[in-house]
């Protein structure tokens, strides 16, 4: 065929079409509008024909089911008579008594925070309650160290890291920690509680796969929930169970083709029931169904290992095995922001996907530059850790009598004593709803007699909540207090003398007996 | 910084009453150290001419105006007497006119207009386009022989020994092939105060971007890119004097969450002293903003309640909506027309599926953008909040402090009472240079926020140090000491705000946000000119933010400046020298003057291009008028 056939073809063609075109209804319109627009702005008829066909795709694409779909049709009257109909609840219910209760029994400090402090309603009391292990808040060495930074970088970072927030101070200390533990490198977030619900979703996304132990902390959940993977959980501490769970997930992984991204997530030393996990152990099982680790140390960095180094120490781990290690500088340290270490991946990777650590300022020079002295420290004194445990296990001792009614569910080497009355006689006495009150009764009878100390708590109110859990027949999924143990805590420090522990611990049993006496 | 203070040996004994005297040393040892740095103190003030506010009376001038100032003027100053000028006024500028004031104020009664966006011409937008399609190509290309003949490379990509890659390929792609391109514009480590001005670490790269080494040199830029609006990165005034006092004396923290022991005489003080600054009745505070917002969300809302957000919304409270468990809803950026319909539709079909009336419906804002320079419609929202019910969430982080006549957020630039605001958030990282955030509402919401806030209850408390910074730069805000102070900053950042705005404007740029803005960003779009914007600046000594893809739409690239208090106005004319410089190098100068700029409103066919020499002559006075 020639070109000029086909040229006379379009023509004809095209002929036909615009007759056919102009026969249609409003076709006018369309055409005075192209031309405006074109004569205007041919780069906006350009872009208006390619949504045009795009639209013209959408809507000749098959519809789905979820448009609209159960939708009211309603008019703008109906609607507006909805509109003042609805009434909200309140944006929050009212206390109850006892949530009333909870919040005025919470100790005020005055002054600073030491092993003894003043309390706002005047009394001078021995401080079991705070996380100064190592009695760093009264340490004048970091005191002067972190005056000397105020007055060279301020106190803010005014920034993000990414945006002029990163000082040389801050990679200092990531480094020492990194040293410190044995790893290659380590990121910092300015907020410890933050950290692992940041690192977890950072790596872990939809479909791939996270084993938990059921007793895991708050943040470890949400860290879990928010990434929306796919979580089962293994009996506390059970590494049978553990092993059951992964090799369940490994038989139905197989079956697929796309290999997806698998998970440990662990506490070592666990916050809610102050055991610890038989690393080695889970270790091996990481190696043999080919899981990535992640380890919680905040409780036990700087508690558990000769020097401080915390579970891997402990247990004679090569850090490196573990994918990632994460810790609070917060609770030993008593400085603040949490880590997470592993390999320069790892870390590299947060650094622009952990969340908290790209959407939130810096953490403090003043705080960056204490944590690196206390890295300092802690590599020079392990005699601390030596002294720690001996403390530990005086008021262990004095509290824990084999006929008394309280017993210690926390690891030997854990400065966080966790004290629980025993089932038993909880059962037999028929008190075991009204737990929560019970032991802030306790509490504050020892601290009535000089001793501040603490116990679990929880977010809500955990006692109106079980009472939920009863009703509803099942367990809730996400509820804080899946598996939480009403303890008492008190806090070892190394600043305690052999006498106040053994008098805490008296006090602790005598008081006990006492607030379990009256509910007869 | 001093020496180290002399550290004691640790004695052979192991006995914890020895180990307890350990950790607090003798007198001796921090007498000599304070003293040490108390000289050296005031020998750095004695050497600057300064005498640090904090021991001097109250004076109405944040820093004496020094007149070597003016001759910083229009034309940089030479090299050594810009090194000694910084030195001085590193990181608070003196004011070189106290006319350089300005009151950040909602005109009362007038309708809250959205600020016009301006656009470039198509061919910028297609061009910005077609560089992000070779950008890509590019990068499949290189991907494509990469990981034949660099197979060692893209390990880290691939499955290796029964592990999945912990980064997919395709979501790594950006990362790799676009954001490391330009990497040394980001993350950049600074020592020192983040003030006035801000010093860089220099680096350089070998290998592309993948690793940056140190050469041991440093810059001291203009610092426009902190959030530090009201000038309170400082390492000396009354604010560091108290926070020295504290670390003295409470040490460097709480030692425990806020709900077992770590509630200070500190922490409620400071929580009574914001509920007051913000205007009401409870507040409380927490050792981080993100997760103020990551951990308030989940305690008031939950299952049956539905969340409104803004689309463009923080991130932490896009967690902490995910957290809650609520139906999540979006309208489009500060459309408050969008936000009706959305409003409608959802009371008038209730829940997904059941049909069941919402129990809550909660409307989550921000008072100031930090990407877009924009305020919150605040008006508009009260008003629909009259009618629809629902529940009103303002995230201050950049607003507190930064606007309004007297710095107490959005409600005060607009005039309205806080009370119409149910809950006020905000973040004490920005404006105050300290660390955190806080939550002020009516005494019942913070009770129960006090029992269901699970940052409260397992997050680490605010260290003491940072509490005081807070503490006092409220008190200086609010005059209570140092009165004129707070005030002078308040209006400097005023001024500021709207001087380079409007210079910006006036030289051609498209920015975006309102005029009392303090955030400015400059559009660039095309991506190639964001590491070249940023390059030309740090080579004129100019430290800026650039943004891009995916924090803002792929086509509208940014760089972004944060005035602060500060900034001097020749701190500004600096910038926008540089940026009428670089603005012709690259091609910036997109305005067509819809969006302000002119010489005059009738002006309708020149965009505006005004030149330095112009803009030095009018825009004080025109600064202080209403802005064309
Ligand atoms: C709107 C908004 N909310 C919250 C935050 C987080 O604050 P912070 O840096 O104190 O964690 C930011 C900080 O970037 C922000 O912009």
């Amino acid at each position: 065929m020639d070109l000029q056939d086909v040229q006379a073809l379009v023509k004809d063609y095209s002929a036909t079409l615009s007759t056919q075109f102009q026969r249609l209804p409003g076709s006018a319109i369309i055409v005075r509008y192209i031309k405006n627009s074109y004569q205007n702005d041919p780069i906006r008829s350009a872009i208006e024909l390619i949504l045009f066909l795009f639209a013209l795709k959408y809507l000749l694409s098959p519809s789905y089911s979820m448009q609209r779909g159960g939708q009211v049709e309603l008019t703008d009257e109906e609607i507006d008579e909805q509109i003042e109909d609805w009434q909200p609840e309140p944006l929050v219910a009212e206390l109850t008594e006892e949530e009333q209760h909870e919040l005025e029994r919470r100790p005020t400090i005055v002054g600073p925070t030491g092993p003894k402090v003043k309390l706002s309603n005047g009394r001078t009391v021995t401080n079991l309650a705070s996380n100064n292990v190592f009695n760093f808040i009264g340490n004048d060495l970091l005191k002067e160290r972190a005056i000397a930074t105020l007055r060279y970088y301020g106190v803010g970072a005014c920034g993000p890291p990414g945006f002029y927030g990163t000082k040389d101070v801050d990679m200092k200390a990531e480094a020492d920690i990194a040293n410190f533990i044995g790893v290659p490198d380590c990121i910092i977030y300015s907020q410890a509680f933050s950290t692992i619900s940041s690192v977890i979703p950072a790596f872990s996304k939809r479909g791939d796969i996270i084993v938990a132990d059921k007793s895991v902390n708050y943040a470890i959940r949400k860290g879990i929930e928010i990434s929306r993977s796919t979580v089962y959980w293994y009996e506390h501490n059970n590494l049978e169970d553990l092993e059951r769970v992964l090799a369940d997930v490994e038989k139905t992984q197989k079956r697929k083709k796309k290999l997806t991204r698998r998970f440990i997530v662990t506490e070592g030393l666990f916050e809610k029931s102050g055991d610890i996990v038989d690393l080695p152990k889970i270790v091996e099982l990481k190696y043999k169904y080919k899981f990535r680790l992640i380890l919680d140390e905040t409780w036990s960095f700087l508690t558990l290992g000769r020097t401080g180094r915390g579970l891997t120490e402990h247990l004679n781990v090569d850090p490196n095995e573990i994918d990632m290690i994460v810790g609070s500088l917060a609770n030993s340290m008593c400085t603040g922001g949490g880590f997470c270490c592993g390999s320069k991946e790892i870390v590299d990777h947060q650094r622009i996907s952990g969340a908290a650590y790209v959407f939130s300022a810096a953490l403090p020079a003043i705080i960056s530059t204490t944590i690196s002295e206390i890295v300092g420290i802690m590599k020079a004194n392990p005699e601390m850790l030596i002294a720690l445990r001996e403390n530990i296990s005086i008021f262990r001792a004095a509290v824990e009598k084999s006929d008394g009614i309280l017993e210690c569910v926390s690891d030997i080497a854990n400065p966080v004593v966790m004290i629980r009355v025993k089932p038993d006689y909880l059962r037999e006495k028929g008190l075991e709803d009204g737990e929560d009150r019970l032991l802030q009764d306790i509490v504050d009878e020892v601290q009535a007699g000089g001793f501040l100390i603490t116990r679990v708590k929880t977010v809500g109110n955990s006692q109106s909540e079980k009472k939920a859990k009863v009703v509803n027949g099942k367990v809730k999924k996400d509820s804080d207090e899946g598996h939480f143990m009403p303890c008492l805590k008190v806090y070892i420090t190394v600043a305690h003398g052999k006498k106040d522990l053994e008098r805490a611990g008296a006090l602790v049993r005598s008081s006990a007996t006492k607030v379990l006496g009256r509910k007869k | 910084m001093p020496t180290d203070p002399p550290r004691k040996r640790s004695t052979s004994s192991i006995k914890a009453g020895k180990l307890a005297s350990f950790f607090s040393s003798s007198p001796k040892a921090s007498a000599t150290a304070s003293a040490a740095l108390l000289a050296a103190h005031t020998a750095a003030n004695a050497q600057h001419g300064l005498s640090s506010p904090g021991y001097s009376l109250p004076t109405i001038s944040v820093s004496d105006a020094s007149t070597d100032s003016q001759k910083m003027l229009f034309s940089p100053p030479s090299a050594e007497e810009a090194h000694r000028i910084a030195r001085a006024h590193a990181q608070f500028g003196p004011i070189s006119d106290p006319g350089h004031t300005y009151v950040s104020k909602h005109t009362e009664g007038e309708v809250v207009e959205e600020p016009i966006q301006d656009d470039p011409p198509y061919y910028y937008l297609i061009t910005t386009y077609l560089s992000y399609l070779i950008l890509i190509i590019f990068g499949h290309v290189r991907d494509f022989f990469g990981k034949r003949f660099k197979a060692r490379n893209y390990k880290h990509l691939k499955q290796q020994n029964g592990y999945a890659p912990l980064n997919s390929d395709f979501d790594n792609f950006y990362v790799r092939r676009l954001k490391m391109r330009i990497n040394d514009c980001f993350s950049r480590p600074i020592t020192g105060v983040p003030g006035r001005f801000i010093t860089l670490l220099d680096r350089v790269s070998n290998d592309h971007n993948a690793t940056f080494q140190f050469t041991g040199k440093t810059t001291e830029t203009l610092n426009m890119s902190s959030y530090n609006y009201l000038g309170f990165a400082q390492s000396d005034g009354p604010c560091a004097d108290a926070t020295e006092e504290t670390i003295r004396k409470y040490g460097m923290s709480s030692g425990s969450t806020r709900a077992e022991s770590g509630t200070q005489d500190l922490h409620v003080e400071c929580e009574k002293l914001v509920a007051r600054f913000v205007g009401k009745p409870d507040a409380m505070v927490f050792s981080m903003g993100f997760a103020t917002n990551s951990t308030s969300l989940p305690a008031i809302v939950g299952k049956g309640c539905l969340i409104i957000s803004d689309e463009l919304n923080h991130s932490s409270l896009r967690f902490g909506s995910r957290l809650s468990g609520a139906c999540i809803t979006m309208f489009k950026h500060n459309d408050m027309e969008h936000l009706e319909e959305v409003l409608r539709e959802a009371i008038s079909q209730g829940q997904p599926r059941t049909h069941r009336p919402w129990k809550k419906i909660l409307v989550v804002v921000e008072g100031l953008y930090s990407m877009e320079g924009t305020m919150c419609n605040l008006p508009a929202l009260i008003e629909l909040k009259k009618k629809y019910k629902y529940y009103l969430f303002i995230d201050e982080a950049h607003s507190i402090g930064a606007l309004g006549p007297r710095g107490r957020g959005v409600c005060d630039y607009f005039n309205i009472d806080p009370k119409e605001v149910d809950i006020l958030m905000g973040t004490l990282t920005k404006s105050f240079g300290a660390n955190g955030g806080y939550i002020a509402a009516e005494k019942a919401i913070i009770d129960r926020l006090r029992l269901a806030n699970a940052g409260y209850i397992y997050g680490e408390a605010p260290t003491p140090p940072v509490i005081v910074q807070i503490m006092t730069a409220l008190r200086m805000i609010a005059g209570d000491i140092c009165p004129g102070q707070g005030e002078e900053r308040l209006q400097r950042l005023a001024f500021n705000s709207r001087y380079l705005r409007l210079g910006l404007k006036r030289l051609g740029f498209i920015v975006y946000g309102q005029d009392d803005s303090p955030i400015i960003p400059l559009l660039l779009y095309s991506p190639a000119k964001m590491p070249a914007f940023s390059h030309e600046m740090l080579k004129r000594k100019i430290a800026v933010v650039i943004v891009g893809y995916p924090a803002t739409p792929l086509v509208s690239s940014r760089a972004r400046f944060c005035v602060s208090a500060a900034h001097t106005k020749d701190d500004l004319d600096r910038l926008l020298q540089a940026c009428d410089e670089i603005g012709d190098i690259l091609q910036l100068k997109f305005s067509s003057g819809v969006a302000g700029g002119k010489r005059s409103l009738e002006d309708k066919v020149q965009p505006p291009r005004w030149t330095m020499k112009e803009i030095l002559e009018r825009n004080v006075e025109d600064t202080k008028a209403k802005l064309l």
